[in-house]
């Protein structure tokens, strides 16, 4: 497992060079690396947030070098504690493959669906059996970002594909449930971006006044519940 | 509004923030006797009044601003007694962009996700998500005692004798050079293209904003254009999109990325990037993580000394 500084606060720790090949065993991988890290509880680790293959950790460097090394052996003091904090078994390692299931409704009729269209054509599959093939399939949570509470979704399947548009929507609305390349996501709010949508959930994958802010988190499983117009209306109000 | 910005919400995607100089908003919040994380106010290029209801003491720090009480000039850096009624006013800056005003009693705003800080990108925090209005009111809390002590004691001169090192206060430069370290991709460029990453001198464009400072020049082409899996940025750090337009990132960036990071800004030239604007010209200068991290632990004994050194004047 390589350890790379990111600038002078943060570490990248690279669980695997790898993701596509195998996100499963990847997301798995990158989960149990986040808790024992977290678990570890190192002096000056302010904060960690998992990516793809990866887990980066957040430091204050005075509070590291306060607490044991010089300037010069920060990064190795803190590289040593977290192949430490790896390689321990870890009371929790029971929980990391059970990850949480949700649900989420996402109407796809033809007013939310603004790609769908282009995503059948790409794929020369009926729009009716687009819609099929992506509430059918179950996905993992592998990272949040872009805009606060945006998962990005592996397990689309592969017939679905479809590159981003050319030119990005300057304003894409929240809730739009989309497809770009090999994955699937959703917007949490109004924001611009290259993602073809073909559908929208109601439900708000980002509110600040909560703890936490974001309703999904990496490693989560996700399935797709097609919903008509009027469950819709019920449910955004 | 901001303050030390959201430190614990990354994972969920949620954007740093705060000051882009967060240590001149400390420097501020200490000169008027605040907590030095309490929220104060972020001004791009100026044209801004304030209207003060009761004393405080303001002080600030950041771009080459003209900042007038009335008709005296506030240099940066000082403290400065306002009374209730007078106007506080920030013209156009000379050099930089933005300064940071700290503000006795501090900002009162509710807390979001553990910051005051407005996070402008998804509107939620600081005033309503947003930035300030002409008409705005600002809730600001009761002076300390160290900031009462201020009053009584600038009664007369107004303002402080004493500031910060000038490098604090005033920060900005129109052809800096910043001070990076490599990043984890520094090697996918060749050696021709990382000597002229660190000589030439790069533009700043016009598309900048809190998310990043955009800048042009030579195009800083990589060895292998192959797809990099989307990982951690952090504020300093210098993506490279295909285009091989460098873009140093702030404080409001993503939490992840996909393109190539060739070399970070070190922490302590963070202040300085904060200021990068239209037409200001840019050089990089490589130094060593140790060397990154000496200089902070330098500025912060310093910063331990002034604050101490502030305690002693109000006595």
């Amino acid at each position: 497992m390589e350890i790379a500084p990111l600038g002078d606060s943060a570490l990248i720790v690279r669980v695997r060079n790898q993701f596509e090949d195998a996100p499963e065993q990847t997301s798995n991988e990158v989960l149990r690396a986040l808790r024992r890290i977290e678990d570890a509880r190192i002096p000056g680790v302010i904060g960690l947030a998992p990516a793809y293959t990866t887990v980066a950790v957040f430091f204050d460097p005075l509070r590291v070098m306060n607490d044991a090394a010089r300037a010069n052996h920060v990064i190795e003091s803190l590289t040593q504690k977290i192949h430490e904090a790896l390689s321990r078994g870890g009371r929790r390692k029971q929980r990391d493959t059970s990850a949480r299931l949700v649900e989420i409704p996402v109407c796809y009729e033809a007013e939310f669906a603004l790609d769908l269209e282009q995503v059948s054509r790409e794929s020369q599959i009926h729009p009716i059996e687009v819609i099929d093939l992506h509430r059918a399939a179950q996905y993992r949570v592998s990272c949040i970002g872009f805009t606060p509470g945006f998962p990005f979704l592996s397990g689309l399947p592969k017939r679905l594909a479809t590159r981003r548009r050319s030119i990005p929507r300057k304003e894409i609305p929240a809730g739009s449930v989309a497809i770009a390349g090999a994955q699937t996501g959703i917007y949490p709010m109004k924001s611009p971006g290259g993602w073809n949508i073909i559908g929208r959930t109601p439900l708000h994958l980002f509110d600040p006044r909560k703890d936490p802010p974001a309703l999904l988190r990496p490693g989560d499983r996700v399935r797709f519940r097609a919903i008509t117009r009027e469950e819709f209306d019920r449910a955004a109000n | 509004m901001q303050d030390l910005g959201r430190l614990g919400f990354r994972q969920f995607g949620v954007s740093v923030g705060g000051a882009l100089d967060s240590h001149a908003l400390r420097v501020a919040n200490l000169l008027v006797g605040n907590d030095e994380s309490a929220a104060g106010l972020e001004i791009t290029l100026g044209g801004l009044r304030l209207r003060f209801v009761d004393d405080r003491i303001v002080a600030w720090c950041g771009g080459g601003f003209d900042v007038r009480l009335g008709s005296t000039s506030v240099a940066a850096g000082h403290a400065a007694l306002v009374r209730s009624g007078q106007e506080l006013m920030f013209n156009q800056p000379k050099v930089g962009c933005r300064c940071w005003l700290g503000i006795s009693g501090e900002i009162d705003v509710p807390i979001v996700l553990g910051s005051r800080s407005t996070d402008l990108r998804t509107n939620f925090g600081g005033f309503d998500g947003r930035a300030l209005r002409d008409g705005d009111e600002i809730a600001l809390g009761r002076n300390s005692k160290h900031a009462q002590s201020l009053v009584d004691l600038l009664r007369e001169q107004r303002i402080s004798p004493w500031s910060p090192p000038h490098d604090w206060s005033s920060p900005a430069q129109r052809e800096p050079i910043l001070r990076v370290m490599r990043g984890s991709d520094w090697n996918r460029f060749n050696d021709v293209t990382i000597q002229r990453f660190t000589n030439e001198v790069f533009i700043v464009s016009p598309d900048s904003d809190r998310m990043g400072v955009r800048l042009e020049g030579i195009e800083l082409k990589r060895n292998h254009d192959i797809d990099l899996i989307s990982e951690a940025v952090v504020p300093g750090t210098i993506q490279v999109p295909p285009g091989g337009k460098p873009i140093v990132l702030l404080g409001d960036c993503q939490t992840i990325g996909g393109y190539p990071k060739i070399a970070h800004v070190i922490s302590v030239d963070l202040p300085i990037a904060a200021q990068l604007r239209v037409g200001d010209r840019v050089r990089f200068h490589e130094v060593s993580l140790t060397e990154a991290h000496q200089l902070l632990a330098e500025r912060e004994r310093d910063l331990a000394e002034f604050r101490v050194g502030i305690k002693l004047h109000v006595r």
